[in-house]
């Protein structure tokens, strides 16, 4: 029931003994600020981090060919090992639910025009999951689908970098784009993290550059992602099998390191995994540690505060104040003062963080901050541990004899 | 209006126990002025406060109004408390942040009664004991005898049966004294029924009846001509 004169009685008391609702607002205040401030800057480190190694997908499995440095099966050093279609068709079957994407890659260089800007660019036809191996992020339109392949529709999907560069600032979707005297409908453009040499990349189907580029069914690279619920061992020796394989395949010698490489990301991802799992370990002794301290000092407060009223408790209950009002009295004023700094704290916290943030980026911290829930989380647990801390006093003071009470100076 | 038979009490001091009343017997009619007097240890403030049931007697039986006292829940004593009793205490005991007017209507808040209807009434005593232009001034801005008759107001709000004074003149000088003695007796005259606790043979003769306690005995309990405090005034 909303009891007007008890929340008269608490905010009077709370205004008249400033000193001491400023001195517990504070104490929560300060280690809200604390837990704010501390966990918006090790996200950041957090995120530093996995900005270096999160351009691109970390389960990645690059294959490329070469030229056989050995002899074997009675086949000479030097010969060129060049994949087909049918090549990657094969990986696709044989591993079946242990790769995650797959796509091939051809590269080319092209001068590309639209109307007169002229520029040289890199091009890639890929397959359709080529765009989450690379992470690139569409901006407008679409990426490169399977409809594409299958018609060998001659369509490109541009960086921004581009856009800005042939199309001066407009919007390149919809217009035709010249690749060496041909016309591509340009179906997408987009974004990556990896910086401006990624957002100056053609993407075209690899069906049309087949065509297109000497009408055969070759691959220069496959790439793959396996599936990522595969552990460390199981990544890694997915990776060594497909090398055995593919080198049977094309009748290279074991041991011939140039004629087939497979590089696997599995290789570098655990020193990285191993680092953020320090990190993340890191992060949350700095909360607890800060939120701790705050449990610490609230309670330290509100036993105080107990002991200082004991007096006007047994003042209280000499003119008839039942044990319950007692309680409550002592019991909401705290909750009230710790809910207002908490909030207090908050907001500066986040200010703060929000002021300092960009400033801090030359020290490796990226977009701190903290989610909001986790932050009120927290101060709720103050709160928690507040009531507690002054519950236990409260009930206390409220069951000895005023006349103790009273004695009390 | 109260009758107390053969009450004991006993505080316990380290390992043993200081037995303070050894079987007290009193009766106390209505309207009756009453001061109980003795050196200190003598036990008297104990009984004031069993009355008062800011304590709990260790046996004996206590009846205030028709009422036994024994065995009070918390919750229950808080309600007979608020209900029968008003309390005048030495060091008056005013709530240091509330304001006179504030600290008067305080019983009434906890009677339940509505804000307005408590101001009102804690104004209204206010002005009998003198203060009304004193109602918005914090404790610390009052005298001692401005404070004690706060105090007073704040006993009498209640509208209470019995007044329980603890010392009530022991922080204050003379002539202060006096002038807080001459209220009381006019509070009795009015019918209210008072009981004090004093070491001021002076004080005690205000009264109209004397009880001496020694070593927790009620030693003696005799009537006495009241002298009036108004002509010390």
């Amino acid at each position: 029931m909303f009891d007007l004169d008890l929340w008269r009685e608490i905010f009077q008391s709370i205004n008249k003994n400033r000193t001491r609702s400023l001195l517990s607002g504070f104490t929560v205040a300060f280690a809200i600020l604390l837990f704010t401030i501390l966990f918006g800057i090790a996200n950041g480190l957090k995120n530093t981090f996995a900005e270096a190694f999160g351009d691109d997908a970390n389960n990645s499995i690059f294959i490329r060919s070469g030229n056989t440095t050995k002899a074997h099966k009675g086949l000479q050093a030097g010969r060129r090992i060049q994949f087909k279609n049918e090549d990657f068709d094969y990986i696709k079957d044989d591993s079946g639910n242990k790769v995650e994407f797959i796509t091939a890659r051809i590269y080319r260089n092209a001068t590309a025009s639209y109307k007169n800007e002229q520029n040289n660019y890199s091009l890639r036809a890929v397959h359709p999951d080529h765009q989450f191996l690379e992470k690139t992020k569409i901006k407008d339109g679409r990426y490169i689908n399977q409809n594409d392949i299958t018609n060998k529709t001659k369509v490109v999907v541009i960086g921004k970098k581009i856009e800005e560069e042939l199309f001066l600032r407009t919007t390149a979707l919809g217009k035709y784009i010249n690749l060496s005297g041909i016309p591509y409908k340009v179906v997408g453009t987009f974004t990556d993290d990896g910086g401006d040499w990624e957002e100056r990349l053609i993407y075209m189907p690899i069906s049309t550059a087949q065509h297109i580029y000497g009408n055969n069914d070759y691959i220069d690279q496959i790439n793959l992602t396996y599936n990522p619920e595969m552990n460390h061992d199981e990544a890694l020796s997915f990776g060594f099998s497909l090398e055995r394989k593919l080198k049977e395949r094309f009748s290279v010698a074991r041991n011939d390191q140039r004629a087939i490489r497979v590089g696997n990301m599995a290789e570098g991802t655990k020193a990285v995994s191993q680092m953020t799992t320090g990190l993340t370990f890191i992060i949350l002794v700095i909360g607890f540690g800060t939120l701790i301290a705050g449990i610490v000092g609230i309670s330290n407060i509100m036993i105080f505060i107990v002991k200082e009223r004991t007096k006007e408790i047994g003042i209280r209950k000499a003119l008839g104040a039942s044990p319950r009002s007692i309680v409550s009295i002592i019991l909401i004023e705290s909750i009230l003062i710790t809910a207002i700094a908490g909030y207090v704290g908050l907001l500066i916290g986040m200010g703060v963080i929000e002021a300092i943030g960009p400033s801090l980026k030359e020290y490796f911290i990226k977009d701190p901050g903290v989610s909001r829930s986790l932050v009120i989380g927290a101060t709720i647990t103050l709160i928690i541990a507040g009531s507690i801390a002054g519950y236990l006093p409260a009930k206390k003071a409220s069951k000895i004899k005023p006349i103790v009470a009273l004695r009390n100076d | 209006m109260l009758k107390i038979n053969q009450l004991h009490k006993s505080y316990p001091i380290g390992d043993s126990s200081l037995h303070v009343l050894k079987g007290i017997d009193l009766k106390v009619e209505a309207g009756e002025m009453v001061a109980i007097m003795g050196s200190s240890g003598s036990g008297k403030s104990t009984l004031l406060n069993i009355i008062g049931m800011l304590d709990e007697a260790d046996s004996g039986d206590y009846i205030l109004d028709g009422l036994p006292i024994k065995d009070l829940t918390e919750k229950k004593a808080a309600v007979y408390r608020n209900k029968f009793l008003g309390f005048i205490f030495q060091s008056f005991n005013l709530i240091n942040y509330k304001n006179a007017l504030e600290n008067v209507a305080l019983p009434l808040y906890y009677q339940g009664m509505k804000r307005k209807e408590r101001q009102e009434k804690a104004l209204f005593h206010l002005e009998k004991v003198g203060l009304a232009d004193w109602a918005q001034h914090l404790p610390k801005e009052l005298s001692g005898g401005q404070n004690q008759r706060v105090a007073i107001a704040r006993a009498l709000a209640a509208n209470p049966k019995l007044l329980l004074a603890d010392e009530p003149t022991g922080a204050l000088d003379t002539t202060t004294s006096y002038e807080i003695m001459a209220f009381i007796q006019q509070l009795n005259d009015e019918g209210k029924t008072i009981l004090m606790v004093t070491h001021e043979e002076d004080i005690a003769n205000m009264c109209k009846r004397i009880v001496r306690l020694r070593d927790g005995v009620i030693m003696e309990d005799k009537k006495v001509e009241q002298v009036r405090a108004e002509q010390y005034v």
